[in-house]
């Protein structure tokens, strides 16, 4: 029976040819008294976390609380890229980590992620940008990332539908292109990683919303929710958008500051865009969804808000930037926009780690690069919840490293949250 | 889009401020050693759910900064000063 409920071509004829149906993907878990771990937030983060913990450590008592359905926050707003297109010692290697996972997920997890590894290309619009592109391209190819310097007749070549007019505000003059980066389906991972850990024993607990963090003197020993107390030996928060309101629980101020990001989807159209692009010259970047759509996102709004509704003079930016680019985007509607709860940190970068408390893991601040971080966010969490110290991938993106003014601003844009 | 009452000029749109971020952090005296202080100041929030107050420059007006009461849960605008006089009685 367990290998009939594993999904393959097999199960699928059997489904189609025969009345059996498809069972769920994962129980609906009613909370125990007590856990070995519990991870509060049942999005990406969180249920690879549970699932790690669970697969790698064999730490199986462990409970996933999500205060909504599971994916309903970041999880379902982002804008699905995955990319290890980073220069700083030790996030080169953390995505890079994260991108090799994300490559055996769908076999690993048993279900479809939909990654599609088209190739992300950032632009450069002038020759400083340009040589700032090669010396991130230099430092990805020392790492082993794939990387390709492409000047401007090669990026015409590649997409000859950006404008390349003598009247273009700013020329296009070459760019980066990381053929392994690409795009993957972000609810599909939610449910892989839910259903993935939910046979190894996780409780997923939906409706789940956590009211206070219980202390024993400086110890965490559990939670209070709205389905009763939960007691637990560790306990980790991966509650993007609203980490400082779980951390007031117990007391501790994070250097996080809640924004806004808007995501855009037009109308579906056949297939136009076969890559990711980033603009070089404002923080945007589109690629085509396998529905036809082009999905495409910029710059947060710029104050700090929860309300997940983004400013219309920021969606009009957004859309100045789509046709500067890509003039052709000037004849689509947009069918929808939303917005999702970033955690802004002063340098741009998250932290991941133990918390000053004992038996309390934070995972937060993940500004807007959330989503490619997924695996290897719940491989290293994992790993720290486990042996109680930090995975080495992630000592860099300590909690106290502004403090020590070891700050890990990745794009050089100074220490303020609102312009990261 | 956000409506901001700047006190010399009126009610504008959010697009014409630059944001200046929490107004109820007290810089540590100058010359301060304390590094807790200065930690606190520059790099901690509150970051609420709820009222907040805040800095607003007036940048493409008086260019004068400004506090500013808003509620970050559904972004109502409350009372707005200029931030050299400090909260009005």
């Amino acid at each position: 029976m367990r290998f009939l409920s594993r999904y393959s071509a097999l199960s699928l004829a059997r489904r189609a040819l025969t009345a059996a149906r498809w069972s769920r993907a994962w129980r609906a878990a009613e909370p125990r008294a007590a856990y070995d771990v519990i991870v509060i937030g049942g999005g990406g983060h969180g249920l690879a976390t549970a699932y790690y913990l669970a697969g790698r450590h064999g730490i199986r008592r462990v409970a996933v609380l999500e205060r909504s359905y599971i994916g309903s926050g970041n999880a379902g707003r982002n804008t699905t890229l995955v990319r290890s297109n980073y220069q700083l010692d030790g996030n080169t290697q953390f995505f890079e980590h994260s991108l090799k996972l994300w490559e055996g997920l769908s076999h690993e997890l048993n279900y479809n992620v939909m990654l599609s590894q088209r190739g992300q290309l950032v632009l450069a619009h002038g020759p400083g940008q340009f040589d700032v592109l090669a010396r991130k391209g230099n430092i990805m190819r020392l790492n082993g990332i794939d990387a390709q310097l492409m000047d401007r007749a090669e990026v015409g070549r590649l997409l000859p539908f950006l404008d390349y007019s003598a009247s273009c505000r700013f020329p296009i003059y070459g760019g980066l292109f990381q053929p392994r980066a690409g795009t993957a389906r972000h609810d599909a991972v939610v449910w892989g990683y839910a259903r993935a850990a939910d046979r190894l024993g996780v409780d997923i607990i939906e409706n789940c919303e956590v009211g206070a963090i219980l202390r024993e003197g400086d110890a965490v020993v559990g939670v209070e929710t709205n389905r009763g107390r939960i007691l637990a030996g560790r306990t980790a928060i991966c509650v993007a958008g609203h980490s400082s309101r779980l951390a007031a629980m117990v007391g501790l101020r994070l250097p996080v500051e809640s924004h806004l990001l808007q995501a855009f989807v037009t109308e579906p159209i056949k297939p136009f865009l076969d890559h990711v692009v980033s603009f070089g010259a404002e923080l945007f970047y589109i690629s085509q969804s396998d529905r036809g759509g082009m999905v495409f996102g910029g710059h947060i709004d710029g104050f700090n808000s929860y309300t997940q509704r983004g400013q219309l003079a920021k969606a009009r930016t957004v859309a100045e930037c789509a046709v500067a680019l890509i003039p052709a985007m000037s004849r689509l509607r947009i069918l929808r926009h939303w917005a999702g709860i970033q955690d802004m940190t002063p340098d741009g970068s998250p932290f991941i780690g133990r918390a000053p408390l004992r038996n309390l893991y934070l995972n937060a601040g993940w500004c807007y690069q959330g989503f490619k971080a997924t695996p290897a966010t719940g491989w290293c969490l994992a790993h720290t919840i486990a042996h109680d110290e930090e995975h080495p991938l992630i000592r860099h993106l300590s909690l106290d490293r502004l403090r020590e003014a070891n700050g890990y601003d990745e794009y050089g844009l100074g220490l303020k949250t609102y312009r990261q | 889009m956000l409506r901001i009452t700047c006190p010399h000029c009126g009610e504008r749109d959010y697009t014409e401020y630059r944001y200046g971020g929490d107004a109820t952090k007290t810089r540590p005296a100058h010359g301060s050693g304390d590094r807790d202080a200065w930690y606190a100041y520059v790099f901690e929030f509150d970051n609420p759910l709820g009222a907040h107050r805040e800095y607003w420059q007036h940048v493409q007006g008086c260019r004068q900064w400004i506090v500013l009461e808003r509620d970050t849960a559904t972004n109502a605008v409350g009372r707005s000063w200029l931030a050299r006089d400090g909260e009005p009685r």
